[in-house]
This record gives structure tokens, sequence and C-alpha cells, in this order.
């Protein structure tokens, strides 16, 4: 296949026709933030957090094509700021309390946050009241910090093909609801084993009685910073 | 299942793209939507329950938690509010003995607010089970408290409380004496599609919904793009506060609407046309059907249309349910095709990949019916009206602080001025064109022209006196795009709920000059990174009334520095109600 370049913050990155900045952007081992992108599902575009400036245009680096010759920039102190207050509003907009949740260390809004510099929530907290949903034997549902980035969404209807969750409610009243009359997870066919069950890049979808097999301190994040690791990941 | 809920499944034939016209019909059953309703929806449909709970949750018209057998509404529009609506509402509260937004104990009643039910020329409105009341006052209310309390059915009130006026004031070529019936027609048959597309290319029309994309290059793309079905979708989601043009064009010129419906069909190629009609118009439903039958009986729509042999099109409408974001032309089709109103990633745009993933053209009903008279009189008749770029006329919604509230057509190019004058507003302080997503401009800008080149705008045209008050025009505003907002991005769905905060805090007299820079920075983040138009322009309102009349919002400001938003005091409120206590000792701070 033809290859063609892109700069992106100055450095040529390679790109086949129809891959996005970002695809283009990971597998040249370049981290652009992101929490709602997964290399694994169809590109969704609601973090916002990948919003590039693409020749001069604010673009979401996860669903815009990459562009032979075209100038791309997104380590930029313009564009790191405007992420930092989009993380803030997704912190103040639920309740995310990390000292004491079990995702601390291997949360990607954490581990963005730390990365992005973010030292406050600076927004006043919203409190939302939401309920966890503890009616499955195996698996804990904490929608206090959902980022509703659709990931278990995408996960559980095109890899598992269960449609075990969805989003219900618009605006700032849109959260995650399973799929089952009662609104109990353990009235859905979930199961342990389902890539729904691993895609959740915050603490919202946890398995029961694992928590602390790994201690904090020795936590993916702890070890390397995201930018890092996803380098080496991808 | 029960057998009414079957018989409507049934004759929507099953079709999961018929969700969100399933559910508006369930709910008629029982004034709300049961879990278990939803669940057997689901399964007559072959979707995921959590699907079908999901598109019910977006939707501000379908109630998924029981809501009362009178479901009252009011319009909270700033036009709404400023005749008098907050304290009507108070005054139906107090009546019916309910609080807003609950429902009374008895199952029998609610009383909400709404966004703006397209009335803005005849507030205030209220909507009863999805049903239109214009003219609320003291008197009305009180007879609509007795009703409800009689549990009178709503087919027997009286007739005068529906009776929705059109007003037209200044009539131009859209609005004037109506072409016979299929001539339009007729000529873009005798023409030829494409033939047409030119006509319309050499008449310079551009979108009505405000944005301006020149029509026949939407027009010619669809008819390019490969496909074998396409589609017409007229956009009648008039959402916009303060605009209300669209439902007077529907309900008295309906058929150049349809005509024009007709023509773009013929024009790209399509065989089925469908109208998105906003669920606070459903009272035009039977009169659009009859139209619609008429024009079956008259051969202008069906097999064969106008004797076409190789023409076939109809239109059948589809009803909102109450979400202002659908009318954003691809949360339009999600909605059109029974989703959640998102709207899609673009590129791809639906003129190559729409309604169903087939080629779509999304007019809004203004430019349809430009379009029939194009197609009748030809392009360079259009074009020789209004100004170079932006040709023929716009028709305005007024309202707000004038004499004569209504309906007007100008040739594009006229002035703000013009406008204030005809309709009898002399001490206009500030114009809000095109709505809260529009501009909001001062008299020293009054001189300034509608049209694309200057001032554009999808018709709002909201007049405010000098003794309102601009802020509170733009807390209602905040409170509209927070409320509107479809969820799908952070910067919108937490943004815009920020702003509102902020914009009460404010209200509160607790804002302080951190709060206005704010402003400026959640501005700069929706404008950059939304998804959508909603979030590219939910700032706009605050960004120009702060830029244009600062006093309004300074002197609210407690102090000049750092002030929470967070009030100890007036957060004991409820422990003193609940013990009955209001004495010195129940307060933080001295009372008064």
């Amino acid at each position: 296949m033809e290859t063609h370049e892109f700069s992106l913050d100055g450095e040529e990155v390679g790109f086949s026709e129809g891959q996005t900045v970002m695809d283009a952007a990971l597998a040249a081992g370049r981290w652009i933030p992101h929490l709602c992108h997964h290399p694994d599902f169809a590109p969704h575009g609601s973090c916002r957090l990948c919003v590039v400036k693409v020749n001069g245009h604010f673009a979401p680096a996860c669903t815009t094509c990459a562009q032979a010759e075209s100038v791309v920039e997104s380590n930029t102190a313009e564009l790191n700021d405007k992420r930092r207050t989009l993380l803030q509003l997704l912190f103040v907009e639920g309740n995310h309390f990390c000292p004491s949740c079990e995702k601390s260390g291997n949360c990607t809004l954490q581990a963005t946050a730390y990365e992005l510099g973010m030292l406050s929530p600076h927004f006043d907290h919203f409190f939302p009241d939401r309920p966890v949903d503890a009616s499955h034997p195996d698996i804990l549902l904490d929608f206090n910090r959902c980022i509703l980035c659709e990931l278990c969404v995408r996960a559980s209807r095109d890899v598992d093909g269960k449609n075990v969750f969805a989003i219900a409610g618009r605006g700032i009243r849109s959260h995650l609801v399973v799929n089952a009359e009662s609104g109990r997870l353990a009235d859905t066919d979930i199961a342990l084993a389902d890539r729904a069950m691993n895609v959740c890049p915050v603490g919202v979808i946890l398995p029961k009685r694992r928590g602390f097999a790994v201690p904090i301190g020795r936590r993916i994040y702890d070890i390397k910073a995201i930018s890092v690791q996803r380098r080496e990941r991808d | 299942m029960r057998a009414d809920l079957q018989a409507i499944i049934e004759r929507y034939g099953r079709n999961q793209h018929a969700l969100v016209q399933i559910l508006r019909e369930a709910q008629d059953l029982e004034g709300w939507l049961p879990p278990a309703m939803l669940t057997d929806v689901a399964k007559a449909l072959g979707l995921p329950r959590a699907q079908v709970e999901g598109v019910a949750g977006f939707y501000s018209f379908f109630y998924t938690n029981p809501a009362g057998r009178f479901r009252i509404l009011w319009s909270d529009n700033i036009t709404d509010r400023m005749l008098g609506a907050p304290a009507l509402m108070d005054q139906m509260c107090r009546s019916l003995w309910v609080e807003p937004g609950k429902t009374s104990e008895d199952g029998l009643v609610s009383v909400d607010t709404t966004s703006c039910t397209g009335m803005c020329d005849q507030g205030p409105a209220i909507l009863v089970n999805g049903w239109a009341v214009t003219r609320m006052t003291s008197a009305r209310v009180e007879q609509i408290v007795a009703l409800v309390r009689d549990r009178v059915p709503l087919e027997r009130w009286p007739g005068e409380f529906f009776l929705v006026a059109d007003h037209i004031r200044r009539e131009g070529l859209l609005l004037g004496d109506q072409p016979e019936h299929g001539s339009a027609l007729r000529s873009a048959l005798d023409r030829g599609g494409q033939a047409t597309i030119d006509e319309v290319k050499r008449a310079g029309l551009r979108g009505r919904g405000g944005a301006g994309f020149p029509t026949a290059l939407k027009w010619q793309s669809c008819r390019d793009a490969p496909g074998d079905e396409r589609y017409v979708v007229c956009n009648a989601d008039e959402g916009e506060p303060g605009t209300f043009k669209d439902r007077v064009l529907l309900s008295a010129y309906a058929d150049l609407v349809f005509e024009g419906m007709t023509v773009a069909g013929h024009a790209i190629g399509a065989r089925r046309g469908l109208l998105y009609l906003r669920g606070e118009y459903r009272y035009l439903l039977a009169h659009l059907q009859s139209v619609l039958d008429r024009r079956r009986t008259h051969g202008f729509l069906g097999p064969s249309v106008h004797g076409v042999e190789e023409f076939d099109f109809d239109i059948e409408i589809h009803l909102g349910a109450g979400a202002y974001v659908c009318g954003e032309e691809s949360a339009l089709i999600e909605s059109l095709e029974g989703k959640r109103g998102t709207p899609r990633i673009r590129p791809p745009f639906p003129v190559t990949n729409g309604y169903l993933g087939r080629p779509t053209v999304v007019n809004n009903v203004e430019t349809l019916a430009a379009a029939a008279l194009v197609a009748l009189r030809g392009g360079e008749w259009y074009a020789g009206i209004g100004t170079r770029k932006s040709t023929g006329t716009k028709v305005l919604s007024v309202s707000g602080d004038c004499e004569r509230p209504g309906i007007y057509e100008y040739p594009f190019g006229v002035t703000v001025r013009e406008v204030l004058d005809e309709c009898g507003a002399q001490h206009a302080q500030a114009v809000q064109i095109s709505g809260p997503s529009g501009v909001c401009l001062e008299p020293g800008e009054f001189g300034r022209r509608i049209a694309f080149e200057d001032v554009p705008t999808a018709g709002a045209f909201m007049v405010f006196d000098r003794g309102r008050d601009l802020f509170e025009v733009a807390r209602n505003f905040a409170h509209f795009f927070a409320h509107e907002s479809c969820g799908f991005c952070t910067p919108c769905r937490v943004g815009t709920s920020a702003l509102a905060r902020m914009m009460d805090k404010i209200a509160d007299g607790h804002g302080s000059p951190y709060e206005l820079n704010e402003i400026f920075k959640l501005n700069r983040v929706l404008q950059s990174s939304s998804h959508c138009g909603l979030g590219h322009t939910a700032c706009n309102p605050l960004f120009d009334t702060l830029n244009k009349f600062r006093p309004a919002y300074e002197r609210r400001l407690r102090s000049l520095d750092f002030e929470p938003a967070f009030d100890l005091d007036a957060s004991l409120a409820r422990a003193r109600q609940m013990t009955g206590r209001d004495d010195p000792g129940a307060h933080l701070e001295p009372v008064g």
C-alpha cells in the first residue's frame, strides 16, 4: 500500500490511505491524549481530548482522516490548556475520589490528568447522585466514575454481541444503563470473560474481590506515565 | 403484550426505524412509558431493551416515570417569560397543589417547563399532553385548573384554547399570492431534473436554516452520489427559541412546501420524502396529513406523479418528541431512524450517507417552499430579488417587545432598523437575531442588514426593550443550551451545565470578575472542541451580552474577589423548614 506523510508537532508521521490522524500517530509511537478512543473499536469522538489542529483548524484526531502534507499540532500549550479544562469538566461532572478508588493507578482519566498537569478540579463539583449496582455476584458497577466514553457499549455490542450497556437520558443527565427491565446488572447476560469487562478506562466496571491484587504504587501508571505506556503498547 | 400496543407496532410493520413514532403512540396509552412496555416494544422490534430505554430517555416528551394524566408544560423561552409565564405557572402550581416538575400524589397532573414551543407571538404558551395552548392569562389558568380537577378529557376542553394564529404581517413572494397547486411541479417535470438543479443554481438559493449552504450544490451532490435509493427530508424541527415561521409556512402554505419537496425529489431522483415535524407542532399533523391526501388525489403525489411514468414520489410525516438538537441534520436523520438524536461524525455528509446510509437531501421548510417558486418562475427572476450574495426573501419571526409580533417576509438586505420600525418597536435596546445560537445586536448595529454576508439568520428576531435585563435574557439562553445538549461530547455536556451554574451564581449575587473570565474561557473550549454546532454556539449569547451589555453583569457582582458558590447559610434552609425555626439562632449570618 502506498504510504504518505503528515507532520505532527514538526515531525513526519507516515500513514496509509484511510487511516485517521490518531491511528497513524499511535502506530508511529506518538501519543495524542484520548479517553474514548481504543484501537480495537470504531472511532467515537466524544471525549474531545484528542482535538488537534489540522492546518490551523480544530479537529478530533480520532475521527479525522490523515491527509498528506497536512500540518498537525497536538502538543501545544493552547491545546493542552483546553484538554486540562475538559479533564476538569469530567472530574467535576462525576464523583471521582481517587484515593479511595480501586482503579487508582490503572485509571486512564487519572493518568491523563497527571500527564497534562491538572492540579485541581477548578470548577465547582456537581456531586451527582449515582447509586452503585452491586447486584451481580461477580461484577460491580460504580456509575459515579462514568465518563460516557461508550467503550463498554461498543465492546458489548460489537465484540460480545450482547448489548449489555447503553446510554440513556440526555445532556448532563446522560447515564449508562444495562439491558434489563429491572435495571440491575444481575439480570443481564454479562460474563467475566466479556470484552466489555476490561475496556472501561475508569473504575465503573469492576470484577469483585480483586480490587487490590496489585498494590497501589505498583500499578500501570504508577510505574510509567501514560504517554510512555501507550507509546510502548502500540 | 397488550393488544393496543401490539396494534401500534404492527401498524408500523415492526419497523425498528419507527421506534420514536411507536414510543410516541405507545405513550398515549397510559400517559407514560412503563418499564414493561419498553420491554415489549424491544422484543417486538428485535432491539436490545437497553437501546429502547436509551431512546425513550433521550426525548423530553417521553416519560419513563409516571407523569400524570394531564402533563402540562410551560414554554420557557425568554419571550414567554417576558409575557408573564413564571407568575402564571406559579399560580397554576399553587391552585393545583403541585410542585413544578413533580407529579401530584393522586397521579392526576404534573406541571413543568419546556423549551420554546414556537408560540412567541401569542404567548405565554403551554403544551397539555403535547397539544399547544396559547395566550395564557390568569383567568385561563383557573379555567384549566378547574378542567384538570374535574378530569375533563382534553377533547372536551374549549376549542378556543387551542387556536393558533398565523399573524402574517408582511407578505413577499413566498407568503403572497400562491401559485396554482401542482404548477411548480409541472414546470420542474417539463424542465427535467438536472435542468431544475441548474435553475436553482441560477437562483442562488441558499439554505434558510441559517447556515446558507447553496441548495443547488446540495441537490447536485445528492443526485451524483452513488446509490439506488435517495431521500428528501424536510427539516421542520424548528426548535431555535424565537423561531416560528415554519409553523406558519406549514399551517398556511403546506402545499408550497410539499410541492418543493416533490420538486427536490424529482431533481435528485428520490422516491420518498420525509417531513420531520417537531413534537411541539403535533397539532398540525392532521392538517398536514389531509393536505398530503388531497395532493395524492390530485396526482401530485403517489405513483406516476403528474402522469410522469418514471416518477413515483410520496411523503410521510415523522413527529419529533422534544429535542432541539434534532434540528442538526445528522441528528435529525438519527431520529428519523428511530435512534437517539446524537449528531453523527461528519464527513461523511447526508448527501452521500444520510437516511439509512443513503444519499439524502435535508432542507429547511422555507428553502423547499422557495425552491418550488424557483421551479415555477425561474432562477433569473429569483436572483433579481434580495442582494447579490443573498437572493430572494427571508421570513422573519418577530417577537418580544413590539406592537405587532408575527411573521414578516422581506427581501434579503433589509436593515434591522426597518424591521423594528415596521413591527412597532420604538425603544429597543437589543435584538437577538437567529435565536440564542445567533447574535445579539445593540442599537449601534441596527443599521446592519439581514443577509448571509452581514447578519445571517434562521428567522428569529426577538426584541428587548430598554427596561429588559439582558443578563436574564442570557441566563435563560444558558439554561436552554444546558437542557438541550445531547450529552455526547464532554465540552457541551458538562460545559453548558457549568455555564448555567455560573450564571445562576452571578444571579444569586455571588459572582465575581472571576466568573466573567471563566465564561470567556469556556466559550473558547466549546467553540474549538464541541462535536456539533449546538456546542459551538452555546456560549454565543453570553459572549455577546458580556461584550455589549457588561454593566448588566457587573452590577450583580458581589465583589472584585473570589466568591464561593456554596452558601452555607442557605444550605441550612431545609433544616430550618423541617424544624419550623427561623429565629436568629437558626442562621449563620444575621437575617436581613
